[in-house]
């Protein structure tokens, strides 16, 4: 009886009192990857990232190959410079692989990525004007690069998309506040 | 002047033109200059012939080659081959940063007439000149005599990883470029900056030619013609990605003595990396 009443009073307190939002900002990013009917189809080396208006940049995720004949190997990082925009901003100054960031490339279809603000990679961000990047380069196929700019953070949850043409579907971002 | 007259001026005229009455020019052509891998490696065409880069005309020997690692230690080129039309050599990079693949060459030079006006030069031609000999050879005094200092460099850049700038830094000897923007951080459309230097000083009303490669795939030269200014920088704005032949020349009289007069010329290749 006694411990019902104080539940009861707990609730009525808490109702009365703002809480302050305990759930982090987060970057949901879906990235497609397009079917293509070619004859020699390897999947491709992919890099996301965000860049403010400074041009300085916060690395997210980069699918590239990470093994040679079912071992872990370097070999893969010799076409990393084949993405020419993420190479040039962070990944010739960065030591691949990266924890939490390098990933396997990825078949054809739909990727969903959630950074969150706060936890590595996306980390704390002032807020500002920033566009995501997104680069694709497919071995004996071609590289393209897709930009969705955004506003951080967002007061309502916000979904911007982009187009690429030939190596990238569509790409989605939504920022939720 | 009478019709024969000016017929046999003309033949004389044309007999005294010089044979080759173009140039040719010398090129290095890297296989990459930005590269990712831990294991990486370049090969390098020498050659010498009219076209940018169409190696069609004669081969340059690779033996003065002098490859800079990023930290100043200098490497030996590996598989070093010479053909009927180019010299290949290759590079290995075993650490992360900016290496320089140069040739470098020059000296001094010295012409004059005899009492009997029979003319002389030294070092003879074809001959390699030993500094030691000049004053035992060269006159003090005479006629029509000429002492210059000339130099020539010719070099191109590699990357792996992230560029570094130590081999960037001019050794002060002879006509060189001494980059503003990365020799390989170039993109199309964006402008490079470049100074030159003469002996370490930049000098100005050095003149600049560059020229795009693919030379055989269009009817004309599309060269890019500047001259530094009194800061000795040029700077130009790549039209489009390539990989270009870039010369330049310079002469002046401030030459160190015994030299009455000093020149330079300088070629180097640079990769223009799509946006």
């Amino acid at each position: 009886m006694r411990s019902r009443l104080l539940f009861s009073s707990l609730c009525a307190a808490m109702t009365l009192v703002p809480v302050a939002s305990v759930v982090a900002s987060d970057l949901v990013v879906s990235v497609e990857l397009p079917v293509l009917e070619v004859a020699e189809y390897h999947e491709p080396y992919v890099a996301l990232w965000i860049e403010n208006e400074k041009g300085e940049s916060v690395n997210l995720a980069v699918w590239y190959q990470l093994e040679e004949r079912g071992q872990k190997s370097d070999k893969g990082e010799e076409w990393l410079k084949d993405m020419r925009q993420w190479w040039r901003r962070i990944g010739r100054d960065t030591d691949m692989p990266v924890d939490g960031v390098s990933g396997a490339t990825r078949a054809p279809g739909k990727h969903t990525v959630t950074f969150t603000e706060g936890k590595a990679p996306l980390g704390k961000l002032k807020s500002g004007n920033y566009v995501l990047m997104v680069e694709a380069a497919r071995e004996v196929g071609g590289r393209e690069l897709v930009k969705v700019p955004f506003t951080w953070p967002a007061k309502t949850a916000a979904e911007q998309n982009a187009k690429g043409s030939k190596e990238l579907g569509e790409v989605k971002l939504t920022v939720t506040p | 002047m009478n019709h024969f007259f000016k017929t046999t001026l003309c033949a004389a005229l044309v007999l005294c033109l010089p044979l080759t009455a173009q140039a040719h020019r010398a090129w290095l052509l890297p296989s990459a200059t930005v590269l990712s891998s831990d294991d990486a490696w370049v090969s390098i065409d020498a050659a010498v012939s009219n076209d940018i880069f169409h190696a069609d005309h004669a081969p340059m020997r690779a033996d003065g080659v002098v490859i800079t690692a990023p930290d100043g230690k200098t490497l030996e080129v590996k598989n070093a081959n010479t053909g009927k039309f180019r010299s290949t050599f290759d590079v290995q990079l075993p650490q992360k940063g900016t290496y320089k693949i140069a040739m470098v060459s020059g000296g001094l030079m010295a012409r004059w007439e005899t009492e009997t006006g029979e003319r002389k030069m030294w070092p003879g031609r074809g001959e390699k000149a030993n500094p030691a000999d000049f004053d035992k050879v060269v006159p003090k005094k005479a006629k029509n005599l000429e002492v210059s200092q000339s130099s020539r460099r010719m070099e191109t850049f590699v990357t792996s990883g992230s560029p570094t700038d130590t081999v960037l830094k001019p050794t002060k000897q002879g006509l060189e470029l001494v980059p503003v923007t990365h020799p390989n951080d170039l993109f199309a459309g964006e402008a490079a900056t470049f100074q030159f230097q003469m002996d370490g000083k930049p000098v100005a009303g050095v003149k600049v030619t560059v020229i795009p490669g693919g030379m055989r795939y269009r009817n004309e030269q599309a060269a890019i013609e500047v001259e530094t200014d009194k800061k000795g920088n040029i700077v130009i704005t790549w039209p489009q990605a390539g990989m270009y032949w870039l010369s330049a020349s310079y002469r002046d009289d401030k030459a160190k003595k015994p030299a009455t007069s000093r020149s330079g010329s300088y070629a180097a290749t640079f990769e223009v990396l799509p946006e």
